[in-house]
């Protein structure tokens, strides 16, 4: 365990009958990090956070928080607090109350837990919502509330599972940066369950790329992106091309952004000719999916800097250029 | 279309607005033993007077009261824990679970209160068991006492306190005992300040449809309580066999119904607020 650990997992294993959960899952995470646990539906996020928050008892491995084993230790007494999925605000208390739940359980005075919840409100916007019943709020306005009671008690550490996925679009976007700022603000250590890899991407300093139940990569964003550990997290973030090498050993995974189009044979390291089989514009970019002479099909993306873009239309005869330095060897 | 409208209002006439007239009617009368019926039609209020005004009256409505609450609140007790483990069983389990809880009532109500009378008596299977296993010296006789009568009416009426407390408690998210947990509540603390204030809607209304009964029961007293039980169903009946005062067993009637008309209306409330607020 390094002195920065706020959690570390070891050779953690859950299964439910005959599903393997999550399987021997290794896994540390450092304090004041804003840690993103992305995989696709089914691949045992949940049920890891759930693990870490005292709700299901672990069928293999430990679980260290703050060096402190939390085998046996039920949930109401880990040091640890958790917004759940659906929320799950107390229907029959109004918002103050709810929010003010963790702190009349820790026996604060009065007066502390009523300074402390109009603090946790105001720090996400609710400040005049207080008296409201849950039933009387928006989804947008009960996320916050969730997120309130689970701030206000200033956990060391702060599961959230799927905070953002019940919120439209525009809003999603918003209370991302509202979150990166609160975690950052407040110096708390986020661990947040996504599936959506944009926004790992976008919120985390680092994240665990999960695929049935095991943790196939971990690292900071960039370093996902760039350098894939196995196709299957070249594939599951972003778009990429991934080419044989070695005579079927090995693969090349290739982002379409660092793949260039050109009319004529260009001189860069490597080039190869095509013919544009599709073009999806997406407004700021778009993509070209291009078939080689070989029957392959490679994806490129050119930035759309000028308004009138269309240089290549379907059909048309097209050269790909990258760098030699442009992709990234994968061995599984 | 009209028809099926109709058809309630027609029933309440029938069946309730028209019986009534006529227990008010009488009870408006006054007695006279040698006639058939034994009524002389008229506007009094001496019987209602009389009901108010002798303590044997007075007496008999706190005892039913008295009865009728401490029998809804052992049945409470008894109930929520069997509807709290229905609740929380195996999905699988708990149609088999409610059916044993409503069983008792594919035998008549009458049967099963003869049946605890011969259990209850003097040497009956109840007291034959204290007696062997030596838990008690002398048990002496529990037919006849109010104890019986409480046994009697728990008993009789527990499904009616199960059955709402069941769909309380089995509506309840058990994500929000875990939020309640996680958020520093023991199980103890979760179950008082979440499990218990979401069942509330359950609880009142077992409880009233246990005890609006249970004030007006008279075949339970009578068969198990003793002589000397003084419950106002019991006073009814006895007016109306053995004193063949109609009018002033009518008053009763009403009174009963005047009294009950408080709970009642409390429940329809509960009900009400619990349909808009799922
Ligand atoms: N209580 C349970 N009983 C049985 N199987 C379960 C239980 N909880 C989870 N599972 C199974 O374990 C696997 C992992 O589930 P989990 O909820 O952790 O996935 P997830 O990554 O959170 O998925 P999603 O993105 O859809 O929420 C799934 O196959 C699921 O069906
Ligand atoms: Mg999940």
């Amino acid at each position: 365990m390094t002195a920065a650990a706020i959690v570390t997992l070891t050779g953690l294993a859950k299964r439910f009958g005959s599903v393997t959960a999550v399987e021997r899952v290794d896994l540390e995470i450092r304090r004041g990090e804003l840690f993103a646990l992305l995989g696709g539906s089914g691949c045992g996020k949940t049920t890891l956070l759930r693990m870490i928050a005292g709700f299901e008892t672990p069928d293999q491995g430990r679980i260290l928080i703050d060096g402190q084993d939390m085998t046996g230790v039920p949930p109401h007494r880990r040091p640890v607090n958790m917004m759940f999925q659906s929320y799950a605000l107390f229907p029959h208390m109004d918002v103050a109350a709810n929010v003010g739940y963790g702190l009349r359980r820790d026996g604060l005075p009065a007066p502390e837990i009523a300074r402390r919840v109009g603090e946790a409100l105001k720090q996400v916007r609710l400040g005049d919502l207080g008296e409201r019943r849950p039933a009387q709020l928006s989804g947008g306005q009960r996320q916050r509330v969730a997120l309130a009671r689970a701030l206000v008690k200033r956990p060391k550490l702060l599961l959230l599972d799927e905070p953002l996925a019940a919120l439209d679009r525009k809003l999603r976007e918003a209370t991302r940066f509202e979150l990166v700022r609160l975690q950052e603000e407040l110096g708390l250590t986020f661990v947040m369950v996504t599936h959506d890899q944009e926004e790992a991407m976008s919120m985390a300093s680092r994240l665990a790329v999960m695929d049935k139940g095991r943790i196939e990569q971990v690292g900071p964003p960039h370093e996902v992106y760039e350098r894939p550990a196995s196709r299957f997290v070249a594939d599951f973030i972003g778009i990429a091309n991934i080419l044989p090498l070695d005579g079927g050993r090995a693969w090349l995974a290739l982002r379409p952004e660092k793949i260039a189009l050109f009319a004529a044979r260009p001189d860069t390291d490597h080039a190869e000719q095509g013919r544009i089989v599709d073009i999806a514009y997406e407004g700021d970019r778009s993509l070209y999916r291009v078939g080689l002479l070989d029957g392959s099909l490679l994806q490129v993306s050119t930035a759309n800097t000028a308004r009138i873009a269309a240089a290549f239309r379907r059909g048309d005869d097209v050269w790909l250029g990258w760098a030699a330095d442009a992709g990234h060897r994968l061995d599984k | 279309m009209r028809l099926v409208i109709a058809l309630p209002y027609a029933w309440l006439g029938i069946f309730f607005l028209l019986p009534f007239g006529l227990v008010l009617a009488i009870a408006l009368g006054s007695a006279a033993p040698d006639s058939a019926p034994p009524v002389t039609l008229g506007l009094s209020l001496k019987n209602f007077a009389l009901l108010l005004s002798d303590d044997l009256y007075v007496a008999a409505w706190l005892g039913s009261l008295r009865i009728a609450a401490t029998s809804t609140l052992a049945a409470l007790l008894l109930g929520y824990p069997m509807a709290y483990a229905i609740a929380r069983a195996d999905p699988r389990w708990r149609p088999i679970l409610l059916m044993a809880v409503i069983l008792p009532f594919w035998t008549s109500f009458l049967i099963r209160v003869y049946a605890w009378m011969g259990l209850l008596a003097s040497n009956g299977l109840v007291n034959q068991f204290l007696r062997w296993s030596g838990l008690v010296g002398d048990p002496g006789t529990i037919l006849g006492t109010e104890w019986a009568i409480h046994l009697g009416i728990v008993y009789a009426y527990l499904p009616f306190m199960v059955l709402p407390l069941y769909a309380a408690l089995e509506k309840l998210d058990g994500g929000l005992l875990e939020a309640a947990a996680d958020l520093g509540a023991n199980p103890v603390v979760a179950f008082l300040t979440v499990t218990l204030p979401l069942s509330l809607p359950g609880i009142v209304a077992g409880c009233l449809l246990v005890f609006i009964p249970a004030v007006g029961e008279f075949v339970i007293p009578d068969l198990l309580g003793g002589t000397g039980t003084l419950m106002i169903g019991k006073v009814l009946w006895d007016e109306f066999f053995l004193n063949a005062d109609w009018p002033l067993a009518a008053a009763v009637a009403v009174c009963l119904l005047l009294l009950l008309l408080g709970p009642i209306a409390l429940f329809q409330r509960q009900q009400a607020r619990s349909l808009e607020r799922p």
